[in-house]
Formats: structure tokens, C-alpha cells, sequence
């Protein structure tokens, strides 16, 4: 499935979220890691230490419809592959993001952005799996 | 206001992944498959949010505390290990299985489409699953 090259839009896009990263940082002192929010939110449970986890996600899953109200289209979300597959690799997901301590948001944008050594080790162990995950999915298998 | 302000900064990074096409897990895929049907973007979205963010750290870091708290809540970690590379590359055959990252598809479940419920579903059975894990490994008390 093709998918068309946007620059400019994904240029825009990388910046906010990268403004995002700098105000959760400036106001509340933490990374913007979504692995490590979603398993505060979800595991530590609801007090009020957890609320502010809570009204980020709130926010994050408005994005959405404020593109909606800007562009008047939602994005586009083609999952090109069958439900097992995508429910197997969302499991992989979970294991390896708890056990790697992060994923692209946390490690790879804040963590390289604060030159984290284990953060460019993570970056660079996931980047070159996924590429080659990807390889063999695509032009070993076949899928 | 707290919550209002932390509310808005979800809604910028929910913003960015929806304009970005990271909430899309074919274009995320044909990034990766450069010997297919590759598609560069992805490139522009990360280069963009790291280098905004290292600019933007650079000036905050060197402030005294956060604005609404005592102090900045850093990883302290340093080690570079096993499982830190261990669990790296399985995200990133999962990644490259799914094309769904963690931060793409949270604000993807904003779009109501079913398959993103059943990837975060499933995402969530991942962590729970790792969580649990070294219990019945080393039997060893866990502290996340």
C-alpha cells in the first residue's frame, strides 16, 4: 500500500510534538515518554499524584478532532495487516517497551534530546529491528 | 488551570502525531520498507520533534525547578544493558510488525477506529505481561 511523501506536514507535526516534549518538561519537570504514561496512568491507578498523566492522555487523544478543526479531515489510520498480526505485534509492544524503559517518545525524542546514552543505545537497537523486522515481513515472508 | 495547561500539552503532541502521519500505521510501515514502497516522512517528524525538543531543553534544564513542581523528575538510570537492548528490539519487531509505536497510537484511539482500541488492548496485555513476568522467573520481588 502506498502511502504519499509529506514533508511539510510531517516537518509541522515532529515540531509540535516536540514542543509538546518541552512543555510537559517546563511546567511539570517530566519527560514525555507515552510508554511510561500510559503504564502510570493504568497501573499505578487513580490518586491525585496521577492526574496530571491522566489530563495529558485526555489531551493526546483530542488530537484528533483539533486536526479535525483545523484541516477539516481526521487522519488517515490504514492498518495494513490481518488482526492477529496486529494484535501479536501489540503485545511484543508492551513487552518490549516495559522492558526497554521506553519507546520513540521517550527514548527517542526526549531521551536523545537530553543525550541519554542508554536512550541512543534504545534509539538505534529499535530503529535497525524494526527496519529489518519490516524486510522479513514484507520481502521474506511475503506478507 | 494545572490541569488545563497540562490538558493543551497533550493536545499539541496529540496534534503533532495526527498531522504527522505517525497515527497511521501504513505510512509508518512503508517508512521502514525502504526496499518497498518507502516513504520518507517519517524522517521530517522525528528530526523535527528531536531537534525542537534539544533547543527547547537546553533552556528549560537550566532553570531552577519546573513551574508546577519542586523539581525536574530526570531518569536517573545509566546502565546499558541486557534488558534495556533486549527489550528494545522486541519493540522493535513489534513496531515493525504492527506499525503502531505507543505514542502514535494513543492519540490515533482519538480517530474511534477499532483497530487502534484492539493494538492499545493488546499493548496493554504486553506491559501487564511483562510486569508479572519476573515473578515467575528469578521469583525475585520486582520494582518497577
Amino acid at each position: 500500500m502506498e502511502t504519499d511523501f509529506t514533508p511539510v506536514l510531517s516537518l509541522v507535526g515532529g515540531v509540535l510534538i516536540g514542543v509538546a516534549a518541552v512543555l510537559l518538561m517546563a511546567l511539570r519537570g517530566r519527560i514525555f515518554g507515552a510508554t511510561g504514561l500510559l503504564a502510570g496512568a493504568v497501573f499505578n491507578g487513580v490518586h491525585n499524584d496521577n492526574a496530571w498523566r491522566f489530563a495529558l492522555l485526555l489531551g493526546m487523544v483530542s488530537g484528533p478532532a483539533a486536526m479535525w478543526l483545523i484541516t477539516g479531515s481526521l487522519p488517515v489510520v490504514e492498518v495494513p495487516i490481518s488482526t492477529p498480526a496486529l494484535i501479536l505485534g501489540g503485545v511484543i509492544v508492551g513487552l518490549g517497551v516495559t522492558w526497554g524503559g521506553g519507546c520513540t517518545s521517550g527514548h527517542g525524542v526526549c531521551g536523545m534530546a537530553r543525550f541519554s546514552l542508554r536512550s541512543f543505545v534504545a534509539t538505534g537497537t529499535f530503529m535497525v529491528m524494526t527496519f529489518l523486522t519490516v524486510y522479513v515481513v514484507r520481502h521474506v515472508l511475503g506478507g | 488551570m494545572r490541569f488545563v495547561l497540562t490538558y493543551l500539552t497533550g493536545l499539541v503532541f496529540g496534534l503533532g502525531i495526527a498531522l504527522s502521519g505517525m497515527a497511521n500505521p501504513a505510512k509508518v510501515l512503508n517508512f521502514f520498507d525502504i526496499a518497498g514502497t518507502w516513504d520518507p516522512s517519517l524522517i521530517f517528524v522525528m528530526g523535527g520533534a528531536m531537534l525542537t525538543t534539544m533547543a527547547g531543553y537546553f533552556f528549560i534544564l537550566k532553570r531552577p525547578t519546573p513551574a508546577f513542581d519542586t523539581a525536574f523528575h530526570l531518569p536517573q538510570a545509566k546502565a546499558v544493558d541486557a534488558k534495556l537492548i533486549g527489550g528494545s528490539a522486541l519493540f522493535g519487531i513489534g513496531w515493525g510488525i504492527a506499525g503502531f509505536c505507543p505514542g502514535g497510537a494513543l492519540p490515533a484511539l482519538g480517530t474511534l477506529t477499532p483497530n487502534v482500541f484492539l493494538f492499545v488492548a493488546a499493548l496493554l496485555v504486553g506491559m501487564w505481561l511483562a510486569r508479572i513476568a519476573p515473578r515467575y522467573v528469578s521469583g525475585a520481588p520486582k520494582t518497577a
